[in-house]
């Protein structure tokens, strides 16, 4: 079944791409939506086996691929409408959804991928149709973003590859030479420690790309300002789960070795560094899906405290990367209806939202609250579980910093969005405005209440899941 | 032998740093390709055909033929001035290098390991930062491009001192990676000779925060 999805997935993304009849477009789209829908339910049924050698369903995989599968049905959906509405070339067309079929599906394979080296594989490949996607609208701002992109994502996926190696150096002193994880964790007291403290740098360092940290965030960025808002809110997503799906696999190998406290320090560093850059960019920033990228950065920076301070964070640290998928892809959908009724996507030249599109701006509201993490948002549970652990953990001195941050980057956030929500601006042309259709909101509504929801009366399966997952890390 | 080949190869990356042309650059990447497949045919111990050709394409084929083809194309195309343009003079660049290398020599010198080659890894690390410093210190795009290249060849360097047979569904992954980045670099770079004036990195600074 792995193997038909692949194949199918691929199969359909090269039709889409020669093909240039809209309507077979559109069957095929819904094809893939079928097909990945199917692909996850099968997933479900085969928990925890094996399928062909180098992919495994486990407890994180399947959590973050039905993640994913709700994220890119209203991606699939946003799309097809942002497409009729600029008059695209068939060509056009057919390139974006043959890229998105790939990201789709490469994302998919790398979250259940057991084999570092297929992982690395996967993520090459996400790269590419990534790039295709943020180049989409073929300007020079376009061919900037995807140039910086492409180049930073090369030398990033060099860097895991050099890891890579040096972790089977590291594993041939234990005299075996299979990188599986589930081998790395049979051989884990015989690890060299030097060789697989290099392997862990590296391989941090080039994922760091994918997820969005200090050192290597600086490309995802201006590829979620470039590409068209539905990818837009993949690669803010569910693109920067895939680097936390790389980064975690090879640290719960780690957390076994003596090198683990040394590991937990760079993450400190790098997540700290992160929440301070979003939080100085923040402050400054006048393009309203930068914000949003930033926003991204700042939460994955608290990510990887949760998981660097351990205990509960393990737990909170999952829970926070589901949840932030809904409500950051909910609110990049709901871009294209902002840029729509003011055609900019500055703050200045935005405001009074309200008034045009009362649906739109309760989701914008609804968002603003639920990213900033305050109640009654899931993350606002998430995020206190992470503190909790930093407390426990007697990080007093950084969980001050950061708190401080965050209140900084919640009065940044917030003076952006009330401005664009309720403040007039001065001259525009209120004949030119578009009334929007409140029903093109209702996949946002559907996935904040889903983070809602799912952070406040979790269902027992997902919490299950989701301790099954952080269970072979140390308590 | 493979020492005499390694070191050929550690003296072409001094030999670009005083290089004021770029298509210097491009013969010494194609030499690089050439003296990487010297050393990987010397490091065969059995020669099986399947495995021979995969070594041949990536190294004579890709990197000696096909990539500074390719190269010299997109310079002669997008009339890409000869000159290399570098921030810093060409003796600091010499300069830098040489050290790069020596702190290479010293660090390996202060592992021990048996399982390593310690030339292998001298050359492959010292290739790495050379990349990276000709990503830092030039002004052209395309010259990151090669920079890159370069940092290419040190990562097969270095899988050839890790040693043990990498399965081939890696190798087939490395192939990916080389051809996809370099078809997916080399398109990008046409567009930007087409519509930027100048293909120096001082033009791609049009994204901003505001």
């Amino acid at each position: 079944m792995t193997a038909i999805y692949l194949i199918c997935a691929f199969l359909i993304a090269a039709f889409i791409f020669f093909n240039r009849n809209a309507v077979i477009n559109n069957v095929l789209i819904i094809l893939f939506g079928l097909i990945q829908v199917g692909f996850t339910f099968y997933a479900c049924n085969n928990y925890k086996n094996v399928v062909l050698q180098y992919f495994t369903f486990d407890s994180l995989g399947l959590l973050l691929l039905i993640t994913l599968t709700i994220v890119s049905i209203p991606a699939l959906f946003h799309s097809y409408l942002y497409l009729i509405r600029h008059d695209e070339t068939p060509q056009s067309r057919a390139i974006y959804f043959s890229a998105i079929v790939l990201l789709i599906t490469s994302i998919s394979a790398a979250y259940l991928a057991n084999h570092i080296a297929v992982i690395w594989i996967f993520t090459e490949m996400t790269t590419l149709s990534a790039s295709m996607l943020i180049y989409h609208h073929r300007n020079k701002l376009a061919l900037e973003g995807t140039w910086k992109y492409v180049f930073i994502c090369a030398i990033s996926i060099t860097f895991v590859f050099i890891g890579i190696l040096f972790l089977s150096l590291a594993l041939q002193h234990a005299g075996s030479s299979d990188l599986s994880f589930a081998n790395l964790m049979a051989y884990k007291d015989q690890l060299n420690p030097f060789w697989l403290r290099l392997a862990f740098l590296f391989i941090f360092t080039g994922f760091t790309a994918k997820l969005g940290l200090v050192p290597m965030y600086t490309a995802g960025i201006d590829a979620k300002d470039k590409a068209p808002a539905p990818a837009g809110a993949l690669l803010a997503s569910v693109l920067m789960n895939l680097g936390f799906v790389g980064i975690f696999r090879i640290y719960t190998v780690v957390s076994q070795t003596p090198i683990f406290h040394w590991a937990n320090l760079i993450i400190f560093i790098a997540a700290f560094l992160s929440i301070f850059v979003a939080t100085v960019y923040m402050t400054k920033v006048l393009n309203i899906k930068r914000m949003l990228a930033y926003s991204g950065i700042e939460h994955m920076g608290i990510v990887m405290l949760g998981i660097a301070a351990g205990g509960i964070g393990y737990y909170a640290a999952i829970l926070h990367i589901i949840l932030h998928t809904f409500i950051k892809s909910s609110l990049f959908f709901q871009f294209n209806q902002l840029y729509r009724t003011f055609q900019s996507k500055s703050i200045q030249y935005v405001g009074n939202y309200f008034k045009y599109n009362p649906a739109g701006s309760i989701v914008l509201l609804l968002g603003f609250i639920s990213a900033t993490a305050m109640p009654p948002s899931g993350l606002f549970v998430s995020e206190f579980l992470i503190f909790r652990s930093l407390f426990e953990g007697k990080h007093i001195v950084l969980l001050i910093a950061v708190l401080l941050l965050l209140t900084i980057v919640i009065w940044a956030f917030g003076k952006n969005i009330l401005k664009i929500l309720f403040l007039p601006v001065p001259g525009i042309d209120e004949s030119k405005i578009p009334k929007i259709n409140p029903w093109e909101s209702l996949t946002q509504y559907l996935l904040l209440f889903t983070a809602i929801w799912l952070g406040l009366n979790p269902p027992p399966v997902f919490v299950q899941l989701i301790q099954d997952a952080v269970k072979l890390l140390p308590n | 032998m493979t020492n005499v080949l390694l070191i050929i190869f550690i003296i072409s990356l001094l030999y670009v740093s005083i290089a004021n042309r770029i298509i210097t650059y491009v013969r010494v990447l194609a030499l690089q390709g050439v003296i990487l497949f010297g050393v990987t045919f010397l490091q065969l111990q059995a020669i099986e055909t399947w495995n021979l050709v995969l070594i041949m394409l990536e190294t004579i084929v890709f990197k000696a033929i096909a990539v500074p083809v390719f190269l010299g194309y997109l310079i002669k195309r997008n009339k890409i001035t000869r000159v290399t343009e570098p921030y810093l003079p060409n003796f600091i660049s010499l300069i830098i290098i040489t050290m790069i290398v020596v702190i290479t020599v010293l660090l390996a010198n202060s592992i021990q390991d048996t399982h390593l080659d310690k030339i292998f890894f001298i050359v492959s690390l010292s290739t790495l930062f050379t990349g990276l410093y000709f990503i830092a210190s030039r002004k052209k795009i395309i010259t990151h491009v090669m920079g890159y290249l370069m940092i290419e060849n040190g990562v097969f360097v270095l899988s050839l001192a890790v040693g043990n047979e990498m399965p081939n569904l890696v190798n087939l992954g490395i192939m990916l990676d080389v051809f996809a980045s370099v078809l997916i670099l080399g398109i990008f770079l046409n567009k930007i000779g087409d519509v930027f004036k100048a293909a120096d990195v001082d033009q791609l600074s049009n994204l901003k925060d505001y």
